[in-house]
């Protein structure tokens, strides 16, 4: 347990100096994920909230809230293991007594806080633009919500290692990730909050994984009535399905590696 | 018990292959042709704790699809394997802790921080405790003549301070067997003379086993009593370096530097001239006549200056190779 520390220290460490590097461009990642703020704006204006029977405060929450959580859940593995697959930069961290996926999430976590300086940045430029939008969540919904918002990212995560062992078979598999994202997209929560869905829709979206990572904790931080403990059951219950998946597709994808470019 | 021992051992890839222009590609994209490439083809050999070995072949023989082999990065086709007890392939943590690859072309220290801060994530990552593993990059980077460099970063270094920080990365887990692919490899010759010395040092002191591919034979000659050479994935030679010379060159290489002009028939029956250029002589003599050839060769002409030796090595195996590939071209041919 203490080695087990000891090494996400060091990595945590190590990878924040490195995106501390590459602060400019993770500003410009972060000025990418205004979608939530985009929909918020097409809401207010269209009065289609009230027609979901959405108050402008609960719509402008929600959209915050989803802006907030979308900051936090980015995943880019793929693309940087495959790059690396590719280079033969995935060779060496193979030789080490440690899977390089925990060389990933440490990456992950460090560039989200590298990133939360610039996400405040920009809901300070939101409260100016927009005064009175802003809130301040109570303690508990903050709690939650920062614990769901952990969880759909590790969630997040999980789901994209599945895609990423594909890189063992194909050069190019950062171009599936991509069939993942209109999903993503509409069944999130991104566009739309989960509640202005059609019932039948509704249902589809909530047996599928996406709902989890954007609607749940962007409700939860809000402080809109949630059953906190379905959404975190769900996201473990999706884990343990995902989990087993992607260990015995990493094993396979070892068995067919051919180290190219090292 | 020999660190690493490999028999019948075998890979083989199988691609895919395209012809060029529009109607290649739509015919791979509809139907895709394969081809079976034999990398390497049923090699055995063992190599005992301590030995430094070099792997000698041209480009494309199969030296670095071994290497990945011993090191457990990819799976043999066929053949059994052992590295220090352990089937690479498994990657067990325990074998990794013991092995190590360092390959010139490639770093696995990060581009944009200072080697200071990868060796520190390496340290944890194979359970050095701090006050252990700042003792160790200590006295490694004494060895390696390495000091500030350590807290630049990466990018900032020369191409020979990142080799040595390289190496100091790679064995700061103390491994008990290197695998060095190229490790020279763009480095000038006072750098190449340094990582060469600091090897020799590193086997001396810690009993490491040590594989090392090269394409410069000055890195062979200096540290590798035995050499494996390779070629299209076979075996060709397993021994000592002078063994593989003799094998390749039953001649040895006689200059003169003479008093007096002679005519080039004068050298008849003392060996095959070479070269004849004024007072220069350069004559190919077998070795198991080169002393009664010298001591008539004295005798005859007023030597002003005499040298013998063995022509250069990577000569012999470009010679050996450009042959094979003319015979085999040869029997091709209906």
């Amino acid at each position: 347990m203490r080695r087990a520390w000891r090494v996400a220290r060091a990595l945590l460490g190590s990878q924040y100096a490195l995106m501390l590097e590459y602060r400019a461009e993770i500003a410009l990642w972060a000025l990418s994920g205004v979608l939530p703020l985009i929909m918020l704006g097409v809401w207010s204006g269209s009065g289609a909230g009230a027609a979901a029977g959405l108050t402008p405060q609960q719509l402008s929450h929600y959209f915050l809230a989803a802006f907030v959580v979308r900051q936090f859940t980015v995943v880019w593995l793929i693309h940087v293991f495959e790059e690396d697959a590719l280079q033969g930069r995935l060779s060496p961290l193979l030789l080490q007594p440690l899977s390089p996926l925990w060389r990933y999430l440490a990456s992950h976590f460090s560039e989200q806080a590298t990133r939360v300086p610039f996400v405040v940045l920009m809901l300070v430029v939101v409260g100016l633009a927009a005064p009175g939008v802003l809130w301040w969540p109570s303690a508990g919904a903050l709690l939650l919500g920062a614990l769901a918002i952990l969880a759909a990212f590790l969630l997040r995560f999980l789901l994209q290692v599945i895609v990423t062992t594909l890189c063992f078979w194909s050069e190019r598999a950062a171009a599936l990730d991509r069939l993942l994202l209109i999903p993503y997209l509409f069944l999130s929560g991104l566009v739309a909050p989960l509640d202005t869905f059609p019932p039948a829709v509704r249902r589809l979206a909530l047996a599928t994984p996406f709902p989890w990572m954007v609607d749940f904790p962007a409700r939860l931080l809000a402080g809109e009535p949630v059953n906190a403990a379905l959404g975190f059951g769900a996201i473990a219950a999706w884990c343990l399905v995902l989990l087993p998946m992607a260990h015995l597709l990493w094993r396979a994808g070892l068995r067919r590696y051919s180290a190219m470019g090292a | 018990m020999s660190t690493i021992r490999a028999r019948d051992l075998a890979k083989t890839y199988r691609i895919s292959e395209k012809q060029p222009g529009l109607a290649g590609t739509l015919r791979h994209l509809v139907n895709r042709r394969h081809r079976e490439v034999v990398a390497v083809d049923r090699i055995s050999f063992t190599i005992e704790p301590g030995e430094i070995v070099g792997f000698l072949g041209p480009n494309g023989a199969g030296k670095t699809t071994t290497l990945k082999m011993l090191t457990g990065l990819i799976h043999p086709s066929a053949g059994e394997l052992e590295v220090a007890g352990y089937q690479p392939w498994r990657r067990q943590a325990a074998f990794l802790r013991q092995i190590t690859l360092v390959m010139g072309n490639r770093q696995q220290l990060i581009w944009d921080l200072p080697a200071l801060d990868s060796l520190r994530v390496n340290a944890a990552v194979y359970g050095i405790d701090e006050p252990e593993a700042r003792r160790r990059i200590g006295e490694l980077a004494e060895m390696l003549e390495l000091g500030p460099e350590l807290q630049r970063p990466l990018r900032k270094l020369s191409l020979g301070q990142r080799m040595k920080t390289e190496l100091l990365a790679a064995l700061l887990h103390r491994p008990a067997v290197l695998f060095l692919d190229e490790p020279t490899l763009g480095l000038d010759v006072n750098a190449q003379a340094r990582v060469r010395d600091f090897l020799a040092d590193y086997n001396r002191r810690t009993g490491a086993t040590v594989l090392l591919t090269s394409h410069d034979m000055g890195d062979i000659t200096a540290l590798c009593p035995r050499v494996l050479l390779i070629h299209q994935g076979q075996l060709f030679h397993d021994g000592s370096l002078a063994a593989l010379t003799q094998r390749l060159a039953p001649c040895r290489q006689v200059r003169l530097e003479l008093e007096h002009l002679h005519p080039a028939e004068a050298f008849a029956g003392f060996g095959t001239l070479e070269a004849h250029q004024g007072h220069q002589v350069r004559l190919l003599v077998p070795r198991a006549q080169l002393t009664e050839r010298v001591a008539a060769l004295l005798e005859r002409f007023a030597v002003v200056d005499l040298e013998v030796s063995d022509p250069p090595i990577e000569e012999l195996i470009g010679g050996l190779f450009r042959q094979r590939a003319a015979a085999a071209a040869a029997g091709a041919e209906p």
